[in-house]
């Protein structure tokens, strides 16, 4: 039963000085549908296309996709909750005498009950499908799919970059311009891009934040990553798993460059790092590190690199 | 004579700061410890180039760690060799490296690291010979490397081809046998700490050579801090 303030035992529903409860419910879902509607609007309109990690590439733009949506179904809950206190709080406040101290029970109430969960379920199960599709499209949403990728892209001339990490830097192979290994990471532009993630030692995480890339590099495993390029600029890349004394310094930057510039890049880059290329094991998707320690060579496991999409650059058939 | 009841707690009160004191005290000094820095920032003149030697050595020979392999800095003013890999560098100053390689090598996990990167010239200097690149599958392999991810720098070191090698650091020039590698690079305008490393996984005993000396500053770890002048 509702108290009130200086009066005893009032009917339920009604104020201490007899008049009808005004409609609380629907004031409250009015003014949550209003400010709702408003604060999504102005959410999508003015921050969304600017949320991290930014459109850079497919991956990018579906995970700020996905945030945006993500807090367009959380911002009319937190609106809810905050709607509700704040009307509860002016409404039933202890003032002036035969102000109701608590509002009308709503324990009983079929239509609110059913409400609440119906649309929890729906908004939690809907998240979810949506969740799971996302992880899928496009091509992986950017993450790590394992050596055999089940998302894969529909380019065919992907282009294959292998990314190798060890205490505590990241190199990258180019083996469609004769696998030629730098320190560099540059990739061109409205191209899709393989990124095969390998460690020659402990566990790293290859995780090119602008790019939505983020990928497990570990030993001995080739960790295949997705991702269309749509626009130009430098990205960051970092390790995000915690590798030794050195993890904090794992950090560089990547650069996306037009097509034309990629290739005088990548030509450029063939031919000055020639020596050294004749000396790299040849190109495989994994290495075996000799696990006695300093005693060297990393060897390959004799598994066909090549693919029959991952041509993008190849001078030579390498089908 | 009996103690008031004040007294006593008073009494067992400093105690157990003075014993908190000390275990703090103690924990934290353990905690902070820390190889000390070579200066080489301090009177530095602008224009003027800082000359920095080092040594690698197979086994440092003593201390805590004497079977691990390390590097160690020669103090500019007193001649000495010191155990640390941390040093002062002005900033926006040509710096010439002289490193004495003391150990053996071997062909390189990741021949990548045998290239020369970011030095004046992208070349080095192994025993008066200039090279770009080290072949570490022939000749004496590579012992260590050099390298400073940030700012590009890498320098492979000639292993030592001699059954002979020095086993105790400081190792003298004049009695074993080493390659003296020498090269320069800019450091950058901005202050700030670069850390360093060797590349070659030469922690022997360790899981794939990585542990012990490859994750411990002062050992085949290092900072290289560039400071103002």
């Amino acid at each position: 039963m509702a108290e009130t303030n200086g009066s005893s035992s009032p009917p339920t529903g009604t104020t201490g000085s007899g008049t009808p409860e005004p409609p609380h419910a629907k004031r409250m879902i009015t003014f949550w549908l209003i400010i709702s509607l408003v604060v999504d609007v102005l959410y999508y309109t003015l921050a969304g296309p600017h949320m991290p990690p930014g459109d850079m590439t497919s991956a990018a733009s579906g995970a700020q996709f996905d945030l945006n949506i993500l807090m367009i179904c959380a911002l009319p809950v937190i609106l809810g909750v905050w709607t509700y206190l704040g009307y509860a709080l002016y409404n039933f406040r202890e003032g002036r005498p035969g102000t109701l101290l608590t509002g009308p029970m709503a324990h009983g109430n079929f239509r609110l009950q059913v409400g609440w969960m119906v649309g929890t379920t729906v908004l939690v199960l809907g998240l979810f499908v949506f969740g799971t599709a996302e992880l899928i499209i496009p091509a992986g949403a950017g993450g790590g799919e394992g050596p055999d990728p089940i998302w894969t892209p529909t380019s065919h001339t992907v282009l294959p970059i292998q990314v190798i990490g060890q205490q505590w830097k990241w190199t990258y192979r180019y083996p469609t311009y004769g696998g030629f290994e730098t320190t560099s990471l540059v990739i061109p532009d409205n191209t899709t891009i393989a990124f095969h993630v390998t460690s020659l030692d402990v566990i790293h995480d290859f995780w090119a934040y602008q790019l939505g890339i983020k990928a497990d590099a570990n030993p001995q495993q080739d960790n295949v990553a997705f991702t269309t390029t749509h626009q130009l600029g430098q990205f960051t890349v970092r390790c995000d798993e915690l590798c030794g004394l050195w993890h904090g310094a794992m950090y560089g930057f990547g650069h996306v460059v037009t097509k034309a510039a990629f290739a005088a890049w990548a030509t450029r880059t063939e031919a000055q790092l020639a020596a050294n290329t004749k000396l790299l094991p040849p190109f495989q998707w994994t290495y075996v590190p000799d696990a006695n320690g300093a005693d060297g060579g990393y060897y390959p496991d004799n598994v066909d690199p090549y693919s029959k999409v991952e041509i993008y650059g190849a001078q030579k058939a390498k089908v | 004579m009996r103690m008031a009841r004040s007294t006593r707690i008073a009494l067992v009160a400093v105690v157990l700061g003075i014993a908190t004191g000390l275990i703090v005290f103690v924990g934290m000094a353990y905690v902070r410890t820390s190889p000390p820095t070579v200066d080489f920032a301090t009177g530095h003149r602008a224009g003027q180039a800082v000359n920095v030697h080092m040594q690698t050595v197979g086994t440092y020979g003593k201390g805590t760690h004497p079977t691990w392999v390390s590097y160690l800095i020669q103090d500019p003013k007193t001649g000495r060799w010191v155990h640390t890999t941390l040093l002062d560098v002005p900033a926006d100053t040509r710096v010439n490296f002289t490193i004495y390689q003391f150990d053996s090598g071997s062909p390189l996990r990741n021949q990548q690291v045998g290239l020369v990167q970011g030095t004046i010239g992208g070349k080095m200097s192994v025993n008066g010979k200039s090279l770009r690149l080290l072949n570490s599958y022939s000749n004496a392999g590579v012992a260590h490397t050099f390298s400073i991810p940030t700012l590009g720098v890498n320098v492979p070191l000639l292993g030592v081809s001699s059954p002979n090698l020095c086993g105790v650091a400081p190792c003298s020039t004049a009695r074993w046998p080493h390659n003296v590698v020498r090269f320069s690079f800019v450091t950058p305008k901005a202050v700030g700490q670069y850390a360093w490393q060797c590349f070659v996984p030469c922690g022997a005993g360790w899981l794939y050579g990585n542990g012990g000396p490859m994750q411990t500053i002062g050992y085949m770890d290092g900072l290289l801090k560039v400071v103002q002048a």
